[in-house]
């Protein structure tokens, strides 16, 4: 294994590792402050426990997140001197942006979770609102940096070096709002049917189980109007790489040669030495009409760029197909959740919809990983599109297998750990049963608190 | 002052910051470890409660001193992350190890838990030791301008910069100094009368220990880091500064010695600011010895404006935050 190789799997265990918890970060706290709000209105116990529980979750995985964040910024010195070198003039602005989102964040976490009795009920819920805002502003913000990689805005190049530096330009890069849009909603949609899907299974053994019932449904609010919401802004990023990275749309749809009318290509096998896909379902004139809304139109494909400038296509195209079936899966369960509620039916009891639910649980992450596996392998042979090569940008030190290996079974044994606490503490039924049986119709009233 | 020498200055009190409060969170993981006597559990017990609310918060003050070097002073960002990538890369086992099993510690209740509080307080060992090394290695002026070819090999390159005798005995001194900060701070926090006994001798004995860490990195810096040498002994703000840090440390142990917590407690922050700052004095204008100065390094002026305002508007949201923060967990205790 190369160095640069071994540094490219590093930042990728590090980005995939940490993406989970920022994921979770950005989505839990709404959720547990929507709780929390809910036991203040309606004064049910079994509102607090949840909230207190989906708390307890919030200050476990935030605390992955925080360190796994901290390795990420440094690791931009680390593995890529000679990026941070170029661009941290241009893009540091979004990072220091960051950097005040995640203290607010950090602070409001601590009031909202050591807090409970030393802060009024006003107080409380407003530091839990403050950390689910802060915790999306922060995911913007980092979200902004990558996009400007990807289309790369507000500096010039002369004898490389960056000149006419602007900042702001750097932010409202041509990427930043379709793709802090899709990501934004990607952690609701993948953390709303993680939890939805995990109180499904319980809810398939246990359906009378009021404390699943009540987590399930604030779970799907959350996740679902985000999973339906999620194609349209993807057809908004579709169209913006097919316009400024066509590279990348290239690979993702496995386009050899430019071409008017071009088919979408579902699955297949694409081999770059035969310039073709073998095995694949082709839906004629689709892509022409999915990225340019129009089904003459010219798609341009790998052929454009030397075969050096190739990103690596199989990988880029099975991605691009997992996030998209993976993402539509979610969609149409969330269309159908949202019907049946329409008709006011019993969720929980369906035990179709429930199993839909629970297969699910993986799938808003397998979606999410897999988009940045489309984002950032698409980019490749380029770290700024077009203006520095990854392979330019990596540290002189050699060696950087060991820190690679390091990494790697850090982060293995703590998502184990992670995984562990969080069925142990968490997801696991309240010990005591006391919520069993107290089903509430129409919000009722028959749960004072363990009166069975 | 320059507007690169304004947010230099920035950066360095977010690390001022963080060593006083994040540096006191490691310290409070050595007093873990070395928790002794017929009262070891209940130290334990409120060292994490006093740590439990803000080290989250603590630990940001980090992470804003690293994105403001990289928007600000990029080249010395890069040059920092090649040539210290060991240690560095060592501090982030340590911070990652720490954060989580302090976490997993809290919340687990379960028989594991023993096990994460022996990763916690080790942890909390290693990192300001690594973390103290890696200031070391920069005060020194080893972290020059080398090619590729500079000839020095791996060792020379990536190892000797910070594994020296100088570079180390910094080390010491961050993880001395953040003890005795811990226990200071402790001596406030603690509602028994027993455990405020238990951590002012511990808050004397290091205070001690500090004064000795300096000692041996100032004889250490006569060889190992001539700049330091010249700037903390020669120049003319020295003496002054040295004053006031004596008058800070003597403040300090005084104020333990006659129970007065409060007036300990300031002492000691102001002693371990003045000496973080006689180094940031003993550099200046160098933002990384002996060859990239503040000036040099510095990003565009249109980044810098941008970041200061940034600062500014950041700071309205942050220090009323931080200071309700403070206010709802650090309040007067009362002993019981």
């Amino acid at each position: 294994m190369s160095d640069l190789l071994a540094a490219r799997s590093q930042m990728a265990v590090s980005l995939a590792f940490h993406i989970v918890f920022a994921v979770i970060g950005i989505a839990m706290p709404l959720m547990m402050v929507l709780a929390e709000r809910r036991w203040q209105v309606t004064g049910h116990a079994i509102y607090l426990d949840l909230a207190k529980r989906w708390a307890k979750g919030t200050a476990i995985l935030f605390a992955v997140g925080a360190v796994s964040g901290t390795v990420l910024s440094f690791e931009l010195g680390l593995l890529w001197p000679r990026f941070m070198e170029l661009a941290g003039a241009i893009i540091g602005m979004p990072f220091s942006l960051e950097g005040f989102a995640f203290f607010t964040e950090a602070i409001f976490l601590g009031i909202y979770l050591y807090g409970w009795e030393r802060v009024s009920r006003r107080a409380h819920l407003w530091a839990g609102v403050a950390v689910a805002v802060s915790g999306a502003a922060s995911g913007i913000f980092v979200v902004i940096a990558n996009a400007w990689m990807n289309a790369p805005a507000g500096f010039e190049l002369v004898n490389g070096q960056a000149v006419n530096v602007d900042p702001v330009a750097a932010m409202a890069n041509a990427a930043a709002v379709s793709q802090t849009l899709h990501m934004t909603l990607a952690a609701y949609a993948a953390t709303g049917f993680a939890v939805a899907g995990v109180h499904a299974v319980l809810l398939l053994k246990d359906p009378a189980n009021a404390f699943h019932r009540r987590a399930l449904e604030i779970a799907l609010i959350v996740g679902a109007p985000a999973a339906v919401l999620q194609p349209i802004s993807g057809d908004l990023s579709a169209r913006h790489i097919a316009a400024h990275q066509p590279v990348k749309l290239a690979a993702a749809e496995a386009v050899f040669r430019t071409q008017a009318g071009a088919p979408l290509t579902l699955g297949g096998w694409p081999d770059a030495a035969a310039r073709e896909t073998r095995f694949a379902v082709r839906v004629p004139y689709a892509l022409s009409l999915l990225a340019f809304h129009d089904p003459q139109a010219v798609v341009r494909g790998l052929d454009q760029v030397p075969e050096s400038e190739w990103p690596n296509v199989r990988a880029v195209h099975f991605s691009f197909d997992l996030m998209v079936a993976a993402g539509t899966y979610l969609a149409l369960v969330a269309l159908w959740t949202g019907w049946l509620a329409w008709r006011r039916a019993d969720l929980a009891r369906n035990r179709w919809l429930m199993r839909a639910v629970a297969l699910a649980t993986p799938l808003g992450f397998v979606a999410a990983e897999a988009g940045w596996m489309v984002t950032e392998l698409g980019r490749q042979p380029w770290v700024i599109y077009g203006v520095l090569k990854t392979a330019d940008a990596v540290t002189p030190m050699p060696g950087l297998m060991v820190p690679f290996l390091t990494f790697t079974l850090l982060y293995c044994c703590l998502g184990v750990i992670v995984v562990w606490l969080l069925y142990r503490h968490i997801i696991r039924s309240p010990a005591v049963p006391e919520w069993r049986g107290f089903y509430m119709p129409g919000g009722g009233t028959r749960d004072t608190g363990g009166a069975s | 002052m320059t507007l690169a020498d304004w947010l230099a200055g920035v950066i360095f009190v977010a690390l001022n910051t963080y060593a006083v409060l994040g540096g006191a969170d490691f310290g409070g993981g050595v007093w873990d470890l070395l928790a002794l006597g017929p009262r070891r559990e209940r130290q334990r017990e409120l060292i994490a409660d006093a740590i439990g609310p803000v080290w989250e918060a603590n630990h940001v003050w980090l992470i804003l001193a690293i994105v403001l070097l990289f928007t600000c002073f990029p080249p010395a960002f890069a040059r920092l992350g090649t040539l210290l990538h060991i240690p560095l890369a060592l501090v982030l086992i340590g911070i990652v190890l720490r954060g989580s099993a302090f976490t997993f510690w809290r919340y687990g209740a379960d028989e594991a838990q023993h096990y994460w509080g022996v990763v916690f307080a080790i942890a909390s060992l290693i990192t300001p030791l690594l973390l103290g090394t890696t200031a070391g290695a920069i005060a020194s002026g080893a972290l020059g301008d080398r090619g590729p070819m500079s000839g020095d090999g791996f060792y020379g390159t990536y190892v000797a910069p910070w594994l020296n005798p100088f570079a180390l005995s910094v080390g010491l001194f961050a993880l001395v100094a953040f003890a005795f900060l811990a226990a200071v701070y402790l001596t406030l926090e603690a509602r028994e009368r027993e455990l405020q006994e238990d951590f002012r001798r511990r808050a004397l004995a290091s205070g001690v220990g500090v004064f000795l860490a300096a000692v041996v990195a100032l004889l250490l810096s006569l060889t190992g880091a001539p700049r330091v040498r010249d700037g903390l002994i020669f120049a003319t703000w020295a003496l002054p500064l040295h004053l006031l840090t004596a008058a800070a440390a003597i403040t300090a142990l005084a104020a333990l010695w006659v129970r007065r917590w409060r007036v300990a407690r300031g002492a000691a922050v102001t002693q371990v600011s003045l000496i973080l700052w006689g180094w940031a004095l003993s550099q200046y204008p160098d933002i990384l010895p002996p060859d990239l100065s503040i000036a040099s390094a510095a990003a565009p002026a249109a980044t810098l404006r941008l970041v200061l305002g940034a600062l500014a508007l950041g700071g309205l949201v942050l220090l009323p935050s931080l200071f309700y923060l403070f206010r709802v967990f650090k309040g007067s205790v009362r002993l019981t």
